[in-house]
């Protein structure tokens, strides 16, 4: 392993910590490809080396593991993470125009990254927002009801090195490390940041403070 | 007219209502306390009495799975809540988990409490950061509060919970691939049985519960089985967060006892989108049968979804009007279980794969009438010969379109391309070009 003495020492406090979690050392290991990812930027050799020492496990092991997974990345990932939700209600609501435009001004595809390293591009899964598409993520974090104008002023904004809010998120999107840092189960300090619900979140209670309803006794039937 | 009924929902518009002190304030952790002054078999038979039942999809009786867990033998127990939410529509458990953790967290202590799991673990899928901030911060407030940890509020109780983070996969959703994934290792799923309660985390005790089910177990030990049983059907008991998607004027959350229609909802969520007509929808998320404006007035719950043909699964109500091309959208969630099958069982690993090349062949047109029987036979030989439920789930929309919108399909064959404009179902506006070669992942 290559690792400098300092960022090994905090690799080795960390998955430390991580280990305590569990009763099972193995159950670690997802975290700490987490963690791995958070100092390199992907699922290097090293990391892989060094959650097997770790976990007393073969490198052939741990990488079975971390392929099976797509967050995991086996080449460097971009500094930002950025996905265009293309499952069926996103892509129908305009989230296949919004990859279209998106893949066109990075001028990568699916699962490439743009040559200055700052944009890894993605087609994502539904991503549990069906109710904001059509949805974007950027490092996972929200990006509610976008529309092709909106969704390239991101990814310009991202280019261009500015700072991007999701919508539902902290204040600015941090970086792949910085997020894959908090997978591995590391706050932040982010977590007051941001609303606590978008507008549909909101829509039946809304609905219902309208309507006077409550959830009382025989007042639900 | 059904009412809405938001319990679970009830403070997601307060001020910073993800906060331990929010919740505290609207009653908040009173549950628990009551709960640790029972005895945990009486709590068992309480949520057994109210009849509760998953709400993760399969709708199987929350208390009735706790009591399957054998006596105690002295050693550990688990809960180990899903919190994976990926299947296609599904979009209630993050946003309640977002706006208010902490539901949730007393869930697990009482539940926990109940089956008498000293170590809880919660699986979140992992494409939600901010999700699993919040949660963490929970976590760690109750800690500080002593609702969890050494001796929780003088109980001699304790409890301590590990919220872990997922890495994309949507088959670690089912309970097993879950508990081999919490592991550390590859998420596929296992044999059963040996069923969870059995042998499942580490081979012992386990029970495996959505967010949703534990969340609303708080409320049930505040306000009493009468309280819950009062809300719902026959066996379709309580209340559950309704998920309105698509092509609704305001889609989002609709928190309602179980029964409800969707034609109430509908009214409630304004309508259809631009007074548009309603074409199809999914009950319960992509893997469930899809229905028709034929079923408007079927109530939502288990038993009436179940006879007209589809399943309440998650309430994930996906709503596409008339612009939108069923051979499009059904095209799209089989490529999605064709990206998410485990590779374990050949049916749905090599089904799928033909079932995406049959579809998209038919979606650009370049279909014969041949590849819409074949579709069929393809389906036959992967539902109820899977190793698990997604081989089955990735059945379901192809095989209810056909048999709702079998000429559309045919249309397709027969004028050689999609008779649909895409650009009439977005959102906004834009002149869709011939759309026959989408850049597919
Ligand atoms: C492919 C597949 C994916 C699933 N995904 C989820 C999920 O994300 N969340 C969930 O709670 N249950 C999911 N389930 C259902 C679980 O296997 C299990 O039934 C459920 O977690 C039990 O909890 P409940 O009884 O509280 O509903 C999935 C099942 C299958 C077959
Ligand atoms: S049905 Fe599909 S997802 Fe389930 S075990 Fe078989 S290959 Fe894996
Ligand atoms: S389909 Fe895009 S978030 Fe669900």
């Amino acid at each position: 392993m290559t690792y400098d003495e300092s960022t090994l020492k905090q690799l080795l406090a960390d998955a430390e910590e991580i280990r305590g979690r569990y009763p099972v050392e193995r159950s670690a290991l997802l975290p700490m490809l987490h963690l791995v990812q958070s100092v390199d930027g992907y699922v290097s050799p090293d990391g892989i080396q060094f959650c097997a020492e770790q976990l007393g496990l073969t490198a052939a092991e741990v990488s079975a593991v971390a392929t099976f997974y797509t967050q995991y990345k086996r080449r460097p990932n971009g500094e930002f993470q950025v996905g265009v939700c293309t499952n069926t209600l996103c892509a129908v609501m305009g989230g296949d125009e919004i990859w279209k435009r998106v893949s066109e001004r990075c001028g990568v595809g699916h699962d490439e990254t743009t040559a200055d390293g700052k944009i890894s591009l993605e087609r994502l899964e539904c991503n549990a927002a069906c109710d904001f598409a059509p949805v974007m993520m950027v490092n996972w974090e929200f990006f509610d009801n976008m529309t092709p104008e909106t969704a390239l002023q991101l990814v310009d904004d991202i280019l261009d090195g500015k700072p991007v809010k999701p919508s539902r998120g902290p204040d600015a999107v941090p970086t792949f490390k910085e997020v894959s840092r908090v997978l591995a189960g590391f706050e932040d300090g982010r977590a007051d940041q941001g609303p606590a619900a978008g507008e549909p979140t909101l829509a039946g209670l809304q609905s219902a403070k309208d309507q006077g309803w409550k959830p009382a006794k025989g007042g639900a039937k | 007219m059904t009412e809405l009924a938001p319990v679970l929902s009830a403070i997601w518009d307060q001020d910073k209502s993800w906060k331990r002190d929010t919740y505290v304030k609207s009653g908040g952790y009173s549950a628990l306390k009551k709960a640790l002054g029972m005895e945990p078999n009486d709590l068992v038979q309480m949520v057994k009495d109210s009849g509760l039942r998953g709400r993760g999809g399969a709708g199987f009786p929350t208390g009735m799975k706790w009591g399957f867990l054998p006596p105690d033998d002295g050693g550990p127990r688990y809960l180990v809540v899903n919190a994976d939410e990926s299947e296609p529509g599904t979009c209630k458990d993050i946003p309640l988990m977002m706006a208010n953790p902490n539901v949730l967290i007393e869930g697990v202590a009482i539940t926990s409490y109940a089956i008498g799991c000293n170590h809880a673990f919660i699986y979140l899928r992992g494409e939600v950061v901010h999700v699993y901030r919040r949660l963490l911060q929970a976590v760690r407030e109750a800690y500080e509060a002593g609702d969890l940890g050494k001796n929780i509020h003088g109980s001699g109780f304790d409890l301590d919970v590990t919220v872990h983070a997922g890495a994309g996969a949507y088959i670690c959703g089912e309970e097993t691939a879950l508990l081999d994934s919490l592991e550390g290792r590859r998420g596929q799923p296992r044999l059963k049985p040996p069923f969870p309660a059995v042998a499942g985390l580490y081979a012992r005790p386990t029970v495996v519960n959505n967010v949703e089910s534990v969340a609303s177990v708080p409320a049930i030990v505040n306000n009493g089985v009468d309280w819950f049983t009062d809300m719902g059907t026959e066996r379709s008991k309580g209340h559950g967060l309704f998920s309105l998607s698509g092509h609704v004027e305001r889609p989002g959350q609709y928190e309602a006892p179980l029964g409800i229609t969707l034609r109430e909802l509908l009214e409630m969520a304004g309508g259809m989108r631009g007074g548009k007509k309603l074409k199809f929808w999914t009950p319960g998320g992509s893997s469930t049968p899809i229905f028709t404006d034929e079923h408007l007035d079927t109530p939502l719950d288990y038993e009436s979804v179940g006879a007209a043909g589809s399943m309440l699964g998650t309430r994930a109500l996906q709503i596409f009007d008339e612009t939108t091309c069923v051979v499009r959208a059904v095209t799209r969630w089989t490529e999605f279980y064709k990206h998410e099958s485990c590779g374990k069982c050949t049916p749905c690993r090599e089904g799928t794969f033909w079932l995406t090349q049959i579809l998209k062949r038919l979606e650009a047109g370049k279909g014969t009438d041949a590849d819409i029987q074949q579709l069929l036979d393809t389906c036959d030989s992967i539902a109820g010969r899977s190793f698990c439920a997604l081989g089955d789930g990735a059945t379901s929309s192809i095989v209810s379109s056909v048999k709702l919108f079998r000429e559309e399909y045919e249309r397709h064959v027969t004028e050689g391309a999609c008779p649909f404009d895409h650009a009439a179902s977005a959102l906004f506006d834009y002149s869709s070009e011939p759309t026959t070669e989408e850049a597919h992942a």
